[in-house]
Order: structure tokens, then sequence, then C-alpha cells
């Protein structure tokens, strides 16, 4: 078993890295397709991590519902705005408003990263059971069937929503 | 987690990872020639359709022919648009290829189904099943891979940086998009059926008899008949094939959003267009004609398997260029209307039939009275959908909401 | 694994997102940081079911809940882009700092 923790570590750190510099991608680049795209690789990175996890139907769900829709929707709002194929100069704030936004980063990294590790420093993952789809299923629609149903009832105003705010009369 | 395979059940040794290869090796040739084969058999069958002989020098009946144009786009020059997106551009045509690719692990393609035997093949003493991967979420796997291609589509047409590119590939996405839910809930509707999401477990579930015993349990009839034709539909605008083809309509969008591609690159879009036309012919037989599953008579049950499943994609890619050949191109309102008002109802609402008589079937209600109500519930909506539309068409007309 | 290997990478993902939210000022830019956000909690809740469930199979709430956090992105981003496209037609611009009809 050990060789299989060391790959899963592996894995794990090869994707992770992989998730930090496409998100500093998304919140840098100057272009806004290229920031929707860097969003693709970190969002399939998640995907893996939830694979590492053995959530293989949230894995599969991510790359779904987040590739397969959500970042369409945001190329094509970026289409449907404004498409400059070359560097856009007016995405971010003036300077000043960066630093902050990068010092406020910083500090609350630091803050979450010291309660992590004194709340849960050494806490082994433990044997990673695959979780099956059926299973996943069963919770949501007894023990979570409530919220799912809200959760619907949601999506379809916001359904209607998005239509009625984006229709042209 | 790597899926129900008995390949990987046990230890793994060497072996099994050259089996994997050797599979991996396998699976990629067979697409790649499967899919030079499509495009022989779509021009030679368009040719036949408007009384035409079609490709016929290149080697015995023209089958070289694609062969000759792959080594032509080869030596073609390949030209990079001043104003593109070098990157993306360049990148744009891998992301359409590489999910065409992976969209074919999942399919079986061959197995002893017949006599109540799982599929399992005993190859160099490890068995195995005759598919690439055997993921437990598997038919979730093929949508999202169709859901990935759309960027290839996207980002070709923005990356060229020219419009009318632009204009074909927001129509492409939309219209993919749109499509993919319709899809999604015809997989539904099988998946309620079959009770897993494995396209193994699909295979195993349908082989066998079903009523009368020489009628076979197919999906296609056990599913009801609505998310066949819904899938079959909808597979065909996901792969922008005609009549949903406005994509590249050439009349309007000088070629759509391969416009300003050229020699290899504009060859991987064209040759991923026609391997996703196999591997979806592919995936309806696995989802509702039981993939490789028929009857073995004689000789090795395997075999049968691969031939029974040639056999029912053979009669899907012929209808697929039938279909081409017969219907003109829809409008771009037709299209979304088709899309929005009248499969995904119909997916939705079939759906919704399909789990009354199952919750039905296990509480032991009263057959009759549950498909009365349900018929009239059903009829309900429908005049109501009606009823909007009409209404909305009306109020359109009338100049109030333009 | 540890499972501050997984908390440790949601909240660097929660940082920069939390970062591209205040640095940025194109509305499509912003509603993208705010994705980094939801899936960096989507680690966190995965990475604790995945910890929970290994004790206790019948618990798969870290899950489902993932699942709920991605439906309703589903939803914050249908309408964001309708507002976006909102602001766009009234003011050919979706830079925020022009939005500010509501200042006296």
């Amino acid at each position: 078993m050990f060789g299989l923790l060391v790959a899963q570590n592996i894995a794990f750190y090869v994707i992770a890295a992989l998730i930090v510099f496409g998100a500093l991608r998304v919140v840098t680049c100057k272009n806004l397709v290229h920031a929707a795209l860097w969003l693709v690789l970190v969002l399939a990175g998640v995907a893996g991590q939830y694979i590492l996890l053995a959530a293989e139907f949230v894995a599969v769900t991510q790359v779904l519902v987040y590739l397969g829709a959500i970042v369409v929707l945001f190329l094509f709002g970026i289409m449907l705005t404004r498409a400059k194929t070359g560097h856009d100069l007016e995405l971010d704030n003036p300077t000043p408003a960066k630093v902050g936004a990068g010092v406020i980063g910083v500090l609350l990294l630091g803050v979450m990263g010291y309660a992590l590790w004194d709340a849960w420093r050494g806490q082994e993952l433990g044997d990673i059971v695959v979780q099956r789809t059926a299973e996943v299923s069963d919770s949501l629609f007894s023990t979570y069937l409530l919220p799912f149903e809200v959760i619907s009832v949601l999506l379809l105003a916001a359904l209607i929503g998005a239509i009625v705010l984006a229709r042209r009369d | 987690m790597l899926g129900g395979d008995p390949l990987l059940s046990g230890d793994i040794d060497l072996a099994v990872v050259l089996i994997v290869l050797l599979k991996v090796v396998v699976v990629f040739a067979l697409l790649l020639v499967a899919t030079m084969f499509m495009i022989w058999w779509e021009r030679k069958i368009i040719g036949d359709l408007q009384n035409r002989i079609g490709p016929n020098t290149a080697g015995p009946f023209g089958l070289f022919q694609t062969f000759a144009d792959g080594v032509k786009f080869f030596f073609k020059e390949d030209l990079l648009p001043d104003r593109a997106q070098r990157r993306v551009f360049i990148l744009a045509p891998l992301l359409t290829v590489v999910p065409a690719f992976l969209l074919f692990c999942i399919v079986p393609f061959g197995g002893d189904f017949a006599n109540g035997a799982n599929g399992t093949v005993e190859l160099f003493g490890h068995e195995t099943y005759l598919q690439l991967a055997d993921p437990p979420v598997g038919i979730l796997f093929a949508l999202a891979m169709s859901s990935v291609a759309v960027y290839g589509v996207m980002l070709a047409g923005w990356s060229s940086g020219s419009k009318y590119p632009l204009l074909g590939s927001v129509r492409a996405s939309a219209q993919m998009v749109s499509y993919e839910a319709a899809l999604g809930l015809s997989v539904c509707a099988v998946v309620l059926t079959t009770g897993t999401l494995s396209t193994h477990g699909m295979v195993v579930h349908q082989a066998g008899d079903g009523w009368g015993s020489f009628i076979p349990n197919w999906n296609l009839l056990a599913a009801g008949i609505v998310p066949f034709v819904v899938f079959l539909i909808a597979s065909q605008a996901e792969l922008n094939r005609p009549p949903f083809d406005l994509v590249e309509a050439e009349q309007e969008l000088v070629g759509g959003y391969h416009t300003e591609y050229s020699s290899i690159r504009f060859a991987l879009f064209f040759v991923a267009e026609f391997m996703n036309s196999v591997t979806m012919g592919a995936i309806i037989v696995t989802l509702f004609l039981g993939g490789p599953a028929g009857p073995a008579p004689w000789g090795p049950g395997w075999l049968w398997g691969v031939g029974w499943f040639l056999l029912k994609l053979l009669v899907f890619l012929f209808v697929f260029v039938w279909i081409r050949g017969t219907l003109p191109r829809v409008r771009y309102d037709q299209l979304m209307d088709l899309g929005w008002k009248v499969l995904i109802p119909i997916s939705l609402g079939w759906l919704l039939v399909l789990a009354t008589f199952h919750v039905a079937r296990d509480q032991h209600w009263n057959g009759v009275v549950v498909a009365l109500v349900g018929a009239a519930i059903g009829l309900t909506f429908f005049g109501l959908l009606r009823f909007a539309i009409a209404t909305s068409k009306a109020r359109r007309l009338e100049g109030v909401v333009d | 694994m540890l499972v501050n290997q997984f908390l440790f990478l949601g909240a660097v993902l929660f940082c920069i997102g939390v970062y591209g939210v205040l640095a940025r000022r194109n509305a499509v830019l912003v509603l993208m940081s705010i994705e980094l956000v939801l899936n960096a909690v989507n680690i966190n809740l995965v990475a604790f079911g995945a910890m929970w469930h290994a004790t206790d199979p019948a618990n798969l709430s870290g899950q489902v809940f993932a699942l709920f956090v991605i439906a309703v992105a589903a939803a914050e981003v249908g309408v964001g882009l309708a507002l976006v496209l909102m602001i766009y037609r009234n003011r050919q611009s979706i830079d925020l700092d022009e939005v500010d009809l509501l200042k006296g």
C-alpha cells in the first residue's frame, strides 16, 4: 500500500501546483478569455483532487457543470460584451488597491493557515473508501431531501430571473 | 475507483499494465480506422443518394481516398492569421480532438454477453472487459467529455480574430450547450431503467431475452422509444451534423468556426467531427441497443460480441448519413425552438412517466389508475406549455416584446 | 494523506479568490474570482467528507454539500452574467467602478 500512498501524494502535489498557478493567472492575467481558460485549468484540477478523494460523482459533476456550463457561460458573457484578443489594461483596480488586496490576501492566508495547522495537525485522512454514486443519491434523497428541493426552487428562480434580466424589451 | 473491470481488482503487476497499454493501442487504432472508414462511407453513401459515384479512384471503391486527403493536408501550407491569438489558435484543434478520443474509452466494443455471461474475456491469464475503461460513472463521463468538446469550437472561433469564425463559434456553442440538456435527460431515462451509470453494467442489463423471449431486452423498448428518438436528434445537433449544421452554414458563415484554419489543423477539426460521429453512434448502440450483447451460436463468444457491435454501429452510421442526405438545414430559431420547447419538455415528461411507473411497480399500485392520472397530469401540463408558447408568440407578433 | 494537505490547498485557493475579488475591476473577472472561492470551499467539504466517510460509511454529507454548492454556483453565475449583460447594454462597459448611479 506504501507505493499507492506515494503515488497519491505525488499526484496531489502536482495537481495542487497546477491549481495554484492557474488560480494566480486567473486573478492576474491581462486578457479576459485567457483568464477563463486558466479558470478551466483550476476547475479541472479541482476535479482531479476529488478523484483523489474517491468522490467520483462530485468530480464528474464538477466537469459537467463547471467546465461544461459555467465557464462556457463566462465565455459567452465575455464574447457578448467585449472580446478583445489583445491585452486589456482596464481589468484591474489601480495599484494601491491591488497592493491592499494582496496584503489582505496574504494576511488571510496566514490566519487560516495557522488555524488549520493548529486544529488538524497530523490528522490522517484514513483509508479513503470509494463513495459510490448510489450511496450519495440515497443520502441526497433521504437525509437532505428538503435542502435538495429548496435548491431546485432556487435554480428555477435563477433561471427565470436570468431570462427576465437578459431579454431585450 | 478504478472501475468494475476485474482486470484491476486483483494485484496490479506488469502483465496488467501491459494489457491496459495494449487495449489503449487497440482502441486508438480502431477509432482511427473507423474514422477513416466513416469519412469514406459518408462520401460514398451521399454520392449514392445524390446519383453520383463518389470517391472511386484511390484504391478499391475509393477506400484510400481519406488517406490521400490526409497526406494532402499534411503537405499544405500551415497558415497562421495575423490577427489570430497564436497560442489559443494552436490549442483549439487539440481541445477538439482529445475529448473525441476520450469519449470512446467507455464504449464496450466486444465480449461475450450471451447466455448470462458477463462479458469478460480471458487475456494472458487475466480476466478483463473489452473496453478501455469502465468507470462507475461511465455515461456521465461521456456527457462530460462531450461538453468539454465545446471549448475547441468556441476558442477556435474566438482566436481566429475574424468575424465569421466568431459568429460561427458563438452559434455552435449555444447550440451544443442547449442540446446537452436534452441529451442528458434522455440518458437519465436509460439510467433509471438500468439502474447503473457504468456502460458495461448497461450492456449486461440489456443482454438476455425480453418480452416473449425473442424480443431483445433493449433499452430502446424498455425505456420506451421516446428517449431513443430524443437522443438521436440531440446527438445530431451535438455533433453539428446536418440538418443542424448551421455552425458551418457555408452560405452565411463562409465555413463557421474553422474558416481561418488550414492544413493539418483543419484536418484535426475534420477528423474530430467524424470521430465524434462514430463515437456517438457507438454510444447510442450501448445505451439503447445492447452494445455487443447478442446471441453467440457457435465459436468464441467475444468475437460474436464484436461482430454484433460493429453491425449495430454500421446501421447507425448509415442512418446518420441518410439523415444528412435527406433533410434540409433548419433555421436558427427553429433549432432553438426544437431544443428548448420540444425535446427538453418531452424528455423531462417521459422521465417523470418512467419514474412514476417504477414507483407504482415497487408500491404495487393499480397500474390503470396510475396510467390515467399520469395521462391527465401530462395532458394538463402539455396544454399549459402549448398555451404559454402560443401566448408568447402572439405577443411577439403584436410587437409587445421584440 | 493528511487532511491538512487539502485544507491548505483550499485556503490558498480561497485567498487567491479573495485577492481577485478585491483587485479586479471587470465584473466578469470578479465573478470568476468568486468561483475560485467556491471551489476552495468545495475542496474542504469533500476532504472532510472523505475523512468522515472513512470512519462512518453512512455519512456522505461532505459530498452532498459540495453538490449543493455546485448547484448554487450555477444559479449565481446565471444571474450574475445576466446582470453583467444588462449593465453592458445600458452603459457599454462592465467596469464595476462606473456602476455608481446610486452614489449621492
